[in-house]
């Protein structure tokens, strides 16, 4: 008796089939995320109880089918035969029962036990559709639970069946045999007998499920065979050969293809006999939204409408968050500073810690709320819609309409941010079109380049900033798209994926499962940038404090900064003195104390790295400050601004309260004079800046979320690649410039 | 009656599928999504650009490009009165 082994469940569904409904429903916030073993596919699973044994729910991805072309239908698969779950939940789409059937199918083929969610009765039922579920199991030979997933209807049955299924005293996977017609059937049993007679059996997989799969071309198995040395291995292959090519010259047919048919033929056949329409099916809700958002005039407007509110949302929605955070820091700041002694451990948690750390968390609120943005576009089924609009734009630069995503929270107006916009492109199941996706998404304008784009643009093109700003977009968007193909041609060779794409039907995102998925990608994306973010902003801040001034030099500025000290206290001593002296000369005690900073910061390991650049960088323009401001621009882009103010010994503190203006104003407004001031910068210089910080090496955060979505290789690939680039384009263009300018 | 390929159908034409050419990964992904002979199937439209095109089929919608439409031989009624779905 099994009564109180722990069950595992493999979860499995066509994608909207309402599988994340009821992974969520099963296992509430008790899941856990990681990845399959090998692949950067994300597994999730959960643990319940129900009648007192523990069932394990893993949950697949959603699939249309089980073959071996894309990532996602391969590791359901091999999960499936290596993991070998009790059983599977096949949740199934009542309102379109043909298609979903098909992915069940192929679980049958396979032999593994499988019970039926039937979700979304509710739906089907108001559409005229009843289904005999016992015809359906009696031609199937599998168990047919009726639910809402949604509302949580029907889930204890569904346990109770999955419970009796695992119970059941012979645990062998029993093929179900679909007949493909006389020819391939007996093709089947050849190799089916063949594939006995070799070593393959023990791998775990049934003998017809390999035969199957090796008439159908499958690549997964075909390696297998072809790796199987014996004579067995070798003659099934020939065998299907001979098949295909008899056929393509009879019928002029495929092989896989025509046993597609024949499963979806048996379908066809079930369904007559196990549905009763009562009316028509219609659609009529979401095909009047589709009338008017996918008209061939409006879509774009209406596109570009939706992309704005989430802009709007994300801004409205997260900025008072982000200022509770902001101020949590700075009292955090303010507490250690009052506090510690001074000295290099008091400089190391205020400057490296508490604002490298502050500076890269802030930005968690904003991509939460970027998250519930998307996760509301995705869970109504516009994203979808977006991707059919714009595919044709995309696919000419060898991405997919899937990438719109990516593009659009990487920036695509400005100010998103390209950590969402890289963990959004997990729905491009193409390997080399979701790559090429990721390493252009940090191209586009996110939110912490803006500060450092508004001050150069202010300072250099004041009338014309606004225009800067957009042709930076623009350009941002040109970069992407061009690169993208660059990196198709050269890098990413090889054909489209296939864009058959399902519109799903309009609903009405959930409340918990728009929370719940905003949720887990921001929590993934704190706990990645939590591994690394203290390590990378510490290793920063030491490069930009160390080595200290040499000890002569630090006697001059503190030599100064005494006798400045002196003179004031002469000056509060004394009277008769006109007005504003003493203010004056406080003044310039602080102006000492930024100049030695400065003298500091170049001395440091980044300074010193900032001035062996310089020969290089002066042919695009920067001077060894805005190298040091560059290096920091790792840590964080906006970092780029704070370091130039140190560099260029920029008073950004307390004289611009009268002003009205906060620290950051003061700073980009000050810098902004200073640098349109200096001769060794012209508006040459300035927009060969702004296009280097557009395209060189994305943040650390973003390229430790590029390493834990597709390997070290591409973050490395990103990291360099990028700045490489970024110069080579800042080189023809600070060239090409001058010889116009 | 005529068989036309999918891409020449025009908005609102409809017909069942006889039959779907070529093989590899394209032709096996469109029979796995349901595009097999003896479906029927309804052009609803296309995208701005003209591709992809936006059909439904067993009452819901699919979209596909214009080059794997091309692979998709439907029943029509009649030809299509005009040029109006082809590009």
């Amino acid at each position: 008796m099994s009564g109180d082994k722990r069950i595992v469940i493999g979860l499995a569904g066509n994608p909207n089939a309402g599988k994340t409904s009821l992974f969520n429903k099963l296992t509430g916030l008790r899941a856990h995320v990681g990845n399959y073993p090998g692949v950067t596919v994300e597994q999730k699973w959960g643990e319940l109880s129900h009648r007192g044994r523990t069932i394990k729910v893993v949950d697949l991805p959603g699939t249309y089918s089980l073959n071996s072309y894309s990532l996602d239908e391969r590791v359901a698969r091999d999960f499936l035969i290596n993991e070998r779950p009790d059983l599977a939940v096949n949740v199934i789409d009542t309102t379109n029962l043909e298609r979903n059937l098909y992915l069940t199918l192929q679980f049958l083929e396979l032999g593994l036990p499988v019970v039926l969610a039937m979700n979304m009765m509710d739906l089907s039922s108001a559409r005229g559709i009843s289904i005999n579920m016992a015809q359906l199991e009696a031609g199937l030979g599998v168990k047919a639970v009726p639910i809402v997933a949604t509302s949580g209807k029907g889930l204890e049955a569904l346990l109770d069946k999955a419970l009796e299924t695992a119970d059941e005293p012979d645990r062998a996977w029993r093929p179900l045999k679909i007949s493909y017609g006389p020819d391939i059937d007996e093709a089947i049993e050849v190799i089916e007998e063949q594939v006995k007679n070799s070593t393959l059996p023990a791998r775990k997989m049934p003998a017809r499920w390999l035969a199957v799969k090796c008439l159908e071309g499958d690549p997964a198995v075909g390696e297998l065979f072809a790796g199987e040395a014996s004579q067995a291995a070798v003659l099934a292959e020939g065998t299907r050969k001979r098949l295909a090519a008899r056929l393509r010259l009879a019928a002029d047919d495929e092989l896989a293809g025509l046993m597609t048919d024949r499963r979806y033929g048996f379908l066809a056949g079930l369904c007559r006999a196990a549905i009763t329409r009562t009316r028509q099916d219609v659609r009529e809700i979401s095909d009047a939204i589709d009338k008017i958002l996918l008209n061939r005039l409006l879509a774009p407007v209406f596109f570009l409408a939706v992309v704005y509110g989430l802009y709007e949302f994300t801004f409205w929605a997260s900025g008072p968050v982000v200022g509770w955070l902001e101020s949590f820091f700075e009292f955090l700041g303010e507490t250690a500073g009052n506090n510690m002694r001074d000295g290099l451990l008091k400089d190391l948690v205020l400057e490296g810690l508490i604002g490298g750390v502050g500076g890269v968390l802030g930005f968690a609120p904003l991509i939460a709320f970027m998250f519930i943005g998307i996760s509301i576009l995705e869970d109504s089924g516009y994203m979808a819609r977006a991707a059919f609009i714009l595919d044709r734009v995309f696919r000419a630069f060898g991405l997919h309409g899937n990438s719109v995503t990516a593009l659009i929270v990487g920036g695509g107006i400005a100010g998103g941010c390209a950590i969402p916009g890289v963990m959004a492109t997990r729905t491009l199941r193409d390997p080399k079109e979701r790559i090429a996706t990721i390493l252009v998404a940090p191209f586009m304008t996110c939110g912490a380049k803006l500060p450092v784009f508004m001050m150069i643009a202010n300072a250099f093109f004041s009338e014309n900033a606004p225009a800067v700003m957009m042709g930076l977009t623009v350009f941002g968007w040109a970069a992407a798209l061009v690169s993208a193909k660059i990196l198709r041609i050269f890098v990413l060779p090889g054909q489209p994926a296939p864009f058959v794409l399902e519109l799903p039907p309009y609903r009405r995102p959930t409340f918990s499962g728009v929370l719940l998925h905003a949720w887990e990608r921001t929590w993934s994306y704190v706990k990645k940038a939590g591994a690394v973010i203290v390590g990378v902003t510490v290793v920063i801040w030491l490069m930009m404090t160390f080595p200290k001034l040499p000890e002569e030099q630090k006697a001059f500025f503190e030599g100064r900064i005494e006798a400045s000290a002196a003179l004031i206290e002469n000056a509060r001593n004394s009277e008769g003195l006109p007005p504003g002296l003493i203010e004056a000369l406080e003044k310039e005690k602080a102006a000492i104390g930024r100049e030695e900073s400065s003298a500091g910061l170049r001395w440091s390991l980044a300074g010193k790295i900032g001035q062996a650049l310089e020969p290089l960088s002066r042919l695009i323009g920067f001077d060894w400050r805005a190298n040091i401001a560059l290096v920091g621009g790792f840590a964080a882009k906006e970092v780029v601004l704070s370091t130039l103010g140190t560099a260029y010994a920029i008073d950004a503190g307390a004289a611009a309260e009268g002003e009205g203006l906060d620290g950051e104003e003061t700073l980009r407004q000050r810098l902004g004079e200073r640098l349109a001031s200096d001769a060794a910068w012209s508006p040459l210089a300035a927009v060969s800046l702004m296009v280097f910080v557009l395209i060189y090496a994305p943040c650390f955060v973003t390229i430790v979320v590029i390493y834990r979505e597709i390997g070290l290789k591409w973050a490395v690939f990103s990291l360099i690649g990028s700045t490489v680039y970024a110069y080579l384009i800042c080189l023809a263009l600070y060239q090409g410039g001058g010889i116009f300018v | 009656m005529s068989i036309i390929s999918m891409r020449k159908m025009a908005a609102r034409q409809s017909g069942t599928i006889a039959r779907v050419k070529g093989g590899g990964e394209v032709g096996l992904r469109i029979r796995e999504m349901g595009l097999t002979p003896g479906a029927a199937i309804v052009i609803v439209g296309r995208a701005p650009l003209n591709d992809p095109v936006h059909i439904k089929l067993y009452g819901h919608s699919l979209t596909l490009r214009n080059n794997e439409a091309d692979h998709i031989m439907v029943e029509v009624a009649a030809a299509p009165s005009g040029a109006e779905g082809a590009e």
